[in-house]
């Protein structure tokens, strides 16, 4: 332990000690906290739970070192420290199918756009009217969207393919941006109107002294306010749709519009062995906004799927 | 509350606006036209034509052409759509129980007043946000596979590896251990739980003499199961629809010998390599009623084993 960390440690037990005279509880309180500082158990704990990280995230911080080193030392070499650097792997990955990996991100990143503007709009229309308008058959209008969150996709997907592909939106984004337009993701209403319940409904009343209508009202004062449920929303509409393989195989069949997801699948089954290196050079890329998202907005990610219990 | 629990408790409360203004139908259906939109066009209108075209021979090529039941008895008699069934089975009945319990222990583990807990949950979460991609499961063929990871760290020991991804007898395996790998999600997700407990009832049952592992079974536990319950349903649906993984580790096909044919894998297959529509819809059916049942038989059981402390 530190100077500074005894010294406030210290300060902090001073006040537990001041407050004891006050309240009995907390002298068991702070005792308990100097115990858990003290024992080893609680460093035991600490070694179980690095080793279990390390385990966990060694794949793919292999892959990452594995992907700046040449082929044929990917496979005889499980360690993480690199003699020498090799950047070759992402310049040839990056050409090596009929278009340039920069083509997929730029699709990838068109179609999460598509998807992140649809969910916003239409999930916090959809969330407001649930939380607070009142009209025929609510409750079941509301049932139903709950259920709709646990429905398989694969029950939808052929007659969905028939008619997208009837209307000739095959190897087009509408069939993977409609839907989300649409509201389908019924997942985020329920976010979005779990958060709207609790912005105090005083200010709707007020606002509606004034003159607002409901219009007004959800702009101006309900989507400002729920600005953090819309972070939320984002970020998980980035990471689901950008890792989305499914519906992305089914609807983009031509070379020049495969997303990311779909080119590293094309790059595993064009290659043999010997590609390992610019395989796992684009999939690190491929992970790589993933990794920032989660970075930068991993306190909404933990707010979204600590309030609703995720996906 | 979780999307469950509003379920369960919307027959006993009213789901009301609470506003002034009764009729506020005009606003609410012009808020909720993208939605409806969305719901007859892209979910419900799919769904009852997929529930025709399951009574149908169809290719594409010509108009589907009614032919009654007999794509539910030709799946009678689908050696590779049991098989199928038994690879996802054994996949989620697997693969969940040992998700839930590691994160149930680590949540337990992180919650204990740990320093650094912040740090410890973003490095277990992290998994779960990169496990569905087709980069991790790139990854784990090479890790798997017969010159990969796995096998140069055993050379170490002088264990001889396998491939075990070409090996049928252990290709499913290697997905079970990747849906584990994902455990970060639930852990979160009880770890919010567990946070919610009042701290209250362990003090007192601490001033009742309880030892440690008293407190955790009998007051953390039981206030703890409305969430495993969540976790529960939610991973069994979520594992039965798994695709992706299966689809690049085997190459789209669902092998070595169909040891990584997941059902939704040979729905692919089916519907969209062989253009066998109205097969796949009925197979799309009858997964729906697979999921649906084991929905229930959750919920029924639950009755015998979650406490609302509500």
């Amino acid at each position: 332990m530190t100077d500074t960390q005894t010294r406030t440690s210290a300060a902090t037990e001073a006040i537990l000690v001041s407050r004891n005279a006050v309240d009995p509880n907390w002298r068991k309180l702070a005792a308990k906290r100097a115990r858990g500082r003290a024992r080893p158990k609680a460093i035991l704990k600490h070694l179980l739970l690095i080793v279990t990280g390390l385990l966990m995230l060694y794949p793919v911080l292999w892959l990452v070192v594995s992907s700046l080193r040449p082929t044929d030392e990917i496979f005889r070499n499980p360690g993480l420290v690199i003699s020498n650097l090799e950047f070759s792997n992402y310049s040839d990955g990056w050409t090596t199918l009929s278009s340039p990996f920069s083509v997929f991100l730029l699709n990838s990143t068109l179609v999460v756009l598509g998807c992140i503007v649809g969910n916003l709009v239409s999930c916090s229309m959809a969330a407001y009217a649930f939380a607070r308008l009142t009209f025929a058959g609510k409750k079941w209008w509301f049932v139903i969207m709950l259920t709709t969150i646990m429905l398989p996709i694969h029950v939808i997907i052929v007659p969905q393919y028939i008619m997208f592909s009837q209307l000739g939106w095959v190897n087009t984004f509408i069939p993977l941006i409609l839907p989300k337009i649409l509201a389908t993701d019924a997942f985020f209403v329920f976010l979005m109107v779990q958060f709207i319940r609790g912005i105090p409904r005083e200010l709707d009343e007020a606002a509606r002294l004034d003159g607002c209508g409901h219009p007004r009202i959800f702009a101006q004062i309900i989507l400002p306010l729920m600005v953090p449920a819309l972070a939320t929303t984002a970020i998980f509409t980035f990471i689901w749709t950008w890792n989305d393989f499914f519906s992305q195989l089914l609807y983009l069949t031509k070379p020049e519009m495969y997303t990311v997801p779909l080119a590293l699948r094309a790059f595993m089954d064009a290659t043999s062995s010997t590609s390992w290196g610019p395989l796992f050079a684009m999939s690190v890329v491929s992970l790589v906004p993933i990794f920032l998202v989660f970075l930068f907005g991993q306190r909404f990610l933990i707010a979204g799927i600590s309030t609703t219990g995720g996906k | 509350m979780s999307a469950l629990g509003e379920l369960r408790t919307i027959g006993t409360k009213k789901v009301d606006g609470g506003s002034k203004v009764k009729n506020e139908n005009k606003a609410a259906y012009l808020f909720l036209l993208p939605w409806f939109l969305g719901l007859s066009v892209i979910t419900i209108g799919p769904m009852v034509a997929s529930f025709y075209l399951s009574f149908t021979k169809y290719t594409l090529l010509s108009p589907p052409e009614f032919i009654g039941i007999d794509n539910f008895i030709r799946m009678l008699g689908d050696e590779r759509l049991h098989n199928s069934l038994g690879v996802t089975f054994m996949y989620v009945f697997v693969s969940v129980p040992i998700q839930l319990a590691l994160a149930l222990a680590l949540a337990v583990v992180l919650n204990r007043g740990l320093s650094g807990l912040s740090f410890y949950r973003s490095v277990f979460y992290l998994p779960s946000l990169l496990g569905s991609s087709v980069a991790i499961a790139v990854l784990w063929k090479q890790v798997f596979g017969g010159q990969g990871l796995v096998n140069v760290l055993l050379g170490f020991f002088g264990i001889e590896g396998k491939g075990w991804i070409s090996d049928p007898s252990t290709a499913l395996s290697t997905l079970i251990i990747l849906n584990v790998w994902t455990f970060g999600a639930p852990m979160v997700i009880f770890l919010a739980g567990l946070r919610q407990i009042p701290m209250m009832y362990l003090e007192a049952a601490e001033v009742d003499g309880a030892t440690k592992s008293q407190r955790f079974f009998r007051v953390v536990l039981p206030l703890l199961t409305p969430i495993i319950f969540f976790n529960l349903v939610l991973q069994i649906i979520h594992a039965f629809q798994s695709f992706t993984q299966a689809f690049i580790i085997s190459g789209g096909n669902g092998g070595p010998a169909d040891s990584t044919l997941f059902y939704t894998l040979y729905l692919y297959n089916r519907g969209f390599a062989n253009f066998d529509m109205g097969y796949a819809a009925a197979m799309a059916w009858f997964l729906l009623v697979i999921i649906g049942i084991f929905t229930a038989i959750n919920f029924w059981a639950s009755k015998y084993w979650v406490f609302y402390d509500d």
